[in-house]
């Protein structure tokens, strides 16, 4: 196994990981923690790709994920604002309990 | 594969299932930040410092401590006394098994990747910093207005209104 | 010096060697001058406030660290049965590993940085910023509302005070144009006439200095910054439930902390290791680096025993309000003065965009105080 299918395997693993916490959990905050562990395997994505692939010197990978990093505790930050407005309505973070849209 | 990586994959995969698994909150949150340093070592050894850097300044120093606030604000931190999995919860885990076992596997069997094993490129904060400033100076100014509109509003949503409306 | 004693060793662990000779050398001199510290710092403030310091270990105290050393070590290691034992066993850890990394990029002589790394000034506020989970920790995993609140207000203080931080040393690293901590002492060495060519000596630097301090003593829960941790000074903040041995940890760590960052400051302002006269030149760089370092901890000293705490709003109107502008305009006029020809006309406009916005926005946010009228109440009435 190469390095850089080792490092998109372990980038895969962390993303699937991220992926079924967000899908199995109740709590709001955990899942945006589950979507901020998708975002940084992406970013590792990006990085294994700029150090083994075909044209590093470009450093696209290097600047995406600097971009990346900004954006994600940007929407981070925007998603826990959200979180704590439903629970000063709702009184919960359960996400099964925020039903008034449903049906 | 030097026993490096093992030991950091170690790390992210084992801290990233704490995170996912564990039952109270702020556990949660401080696995998380184990993850996001165990990413951060993952990229010094690629050779990428400032993104290693920029990653534990961000992720550890800002983004952990945002979640941890948040998690206080919102009555986390004590014990929840029902489930933690969501009912269908099952399917949940099925999907996420299937996306890494469909995603590993084309990875592993791809004829695409490219085998060079060149040497380790340079990416010094002057290179990065002209490309900044060059090629990607566009960006740079769009994340400026995303972050200071994000920084805007979460403030506006996380305020408490005014009583009696407006 | 390092590369006789490396020479010793047979050529296959020869980098192993030096990495260990430079770790070891940095935990001996730190740890050193940690012990110098806390007894200098209980005789200073001793001293200032008219009273002798510890004198009765050794002459003039000087043994007194080693009593407390041995004191905090032989302490029974007390944890609540309810807090959370993990988190409460890894917070003085998370602490000192990371303050004690921070100290790897200071250049303390001429080629004698521990690691010489291209983003070196980066690095050392990313592991600062790990600093800030252990407080959180630490308050955290106590389950005690004093330690908590400690904890939070601690958080908030240092997250304030991280931007006016980083900026000011944005403004030095606009012009010595490198992240590299050894660059920015290169840059500023040579001479004009006898005086430095330090960043402090110019309009900005001065200001960006100032700034620096400022957000080095609340980075660092020093006075006049100190709220989270003495409440009301029997109330430790958020380490309360700690004691012995990860008390004396977290003291450990809080004053390596402070060492860093002042080293950090006189890397960035005051020229590293440069000599402070032309004609001193011949004086060993490490000699020159530890002076300045000593006498910032006086200061920091001086002023703690100095200046009466801040409260909580007071202290974060002052990061948000105060100094977040200036050191934006700072940024702005180091910009100025590195494109601008050299001249008194250089020195006019930045003093004049120093100095300004200094006495204008301290005017203006001291309109919106309503004081009322100062009542005396005496015992007789």
């Amino acid at each position: 196994m190469t390095p850089l299918a080792a490092y998109l395997v372990l980038s895969a693993l962390l993303f699937a990981i991220g992926l079924g916490g967000a899908l199995a959990r109740r709590n709001a905050i955990i899942v945006l923690i589950g979507i901020e562990l998708m975002l940084n395997a992406a970013n590792l994505n990006f990085i294994a790709f700029w150090r083994y692939g075909p044209n590093p010197e470009a450093h696209t990978g290097i600047l995406f994920v600097l971009f990346s990093i900004g954006i994600a505790a940007a929407e981070a930050a925007v998603g826990l604002a959200i979180i704590i407005a439903v629970y000063r309505h709702y009184r919960t973070t359960n996400l099964d309990r925020i039903t008034s849209m449903k049906g | 594969m030097s026993a490096g990586f093992y030991l950091v994959a170690l790390m992210i995969v084992g801290s990233a299932v704490a995170a996912m698994s564990l039952r109270n909150l702020v556990h949660c949150a401080l696995s998380l930040a184990v993850t996001f340093a165990g990413l951060g070592l993952a990229y010094l050894q690629l050779q990428a410092q400032f993104a290693g850097f920029a990653q534990v300044l961000v992720y550890v120093g800002a983004v952990a401590i945002l979640i941890v606030f948040a998690i206080l604000l919102t009555r986390g931190s004590e014990p929840e006394p029902e489930a933690i999995l969501s009912p269908g919860w099952l399917w949940g885990l099925g999907i996420a098994a299937l996306t890494f076992v469909v995603s590993g596997g084309a990875i592993l069997s791809s004829k695409l990747l490219p085998a060079i094993q060149g040497e380790p490129p340079t990416a010094t904060v002057k290179q990065i910093g002209d490309q900044l400033m060059t090629k990607y100076i566009l960006p740079l100014e769009v994340v400026g207005l995303l972050l200071t509109a994000a920084l805007i509003g979460a403030v506006i949503i996380a305020m408490r209104e005014k009583e009696g409306g407006q | 010096m390092k590369h006789w004693l490396v020479g010793f060793a047979p050529a296959a662990v020869q980098p192993w060697i030096a990495a260990l000779i430079s770790v070891a050398a940095i935990l001996g001199v730190f740890a050193g001058l940690f012990a110098l510290t806390t007894l200098l710092e209980r005789k200073g403030l001793g001293r200032m406030q008219n009273r002798y310091g510890p004198n009765r270990v050794g002459p003039f105290g000087l043994f007194q660290p080693l009593a407390d050393g041995v004191k905090s070590l032989t302490k029974e290691d007390i944890v609540p049965r309810s807090a959370d034992a993990v988190v409460h066993f890894l917070a003085p850890l998370v602490l000192v590993v990371p303050v004690f990394l921070g100290l790897a990029v200071l250049p303390v002589g001429r080629n004698m940085a521990a690691v010489d790394l291209d983003a070196g000034v980066l690095f050392f506020f990313a592991v600062g910023a790990a600093t800030e989970l252990s407080v959180f920790m630490a308050g955290w995993s106590s389950r005690n509302k004093y330690s908590l609140l400690g904890a939070m207000r601690a958080l908030a203080q240092m997250i304030s005070y991280e931007l006016p931080l980083i900026l000011s040393s944005v403004a030095v690293i606009m012009v010595a144009g490198s992240l590299s901590a050894t660059e920015i002492v290169q840059a500023q060495s040579g001479y004009w006439g006898i005086l430095p060519r330090w960043h402090v000596l110019t309009p900005w630097g001065f200001a960006g200095f100032v700034l620096f301090m400022i957000g080095a003593a609340a980075e660092s829960n020093r006075s006049p910054f100190d709220l989270p941790e003495g409440e009301s000074e029997i109330i430790a903040g958020y380490y309360i439930e700690y004691s012995g041995f990860k008390f004396a940890l977290f003291f450990l760590g809080e004053y390596i902390g402070m060492f860093a960052i002042s080293g950090l400051g006189i890397t960035l302002f005051l020229g590293g290791w440069t000599a402070p006269l032309s004609f001193l030149e011949w004086v060993p760089s490490w000699i020159w680096f530890f002076a300045k370092l000593l006498a910032l901890i006086c200061v920091f000293i001086w002023v703690r025993g100095t200046l009466p705490r801040l409260r909580m709003d007071q202290l974060m109107n002052f990061a948000w309000k105060f100094m977040l502008p200036l050191a934006l305009i700072n940024i702005f006029t180091a910009g100025l003065w590195r494109f601008m020809p050299p001249g008194w006309v250089r020195w006019a406009v930045c003093a004049l965009l120093v100095v300004g916005p200094y006495v204008l926005l301290g005017r203006a946010l001291f309109q919106g105080r309503k004081y009322g009228a100062r009542t005396y109440r005496f015992a007789d009435t």
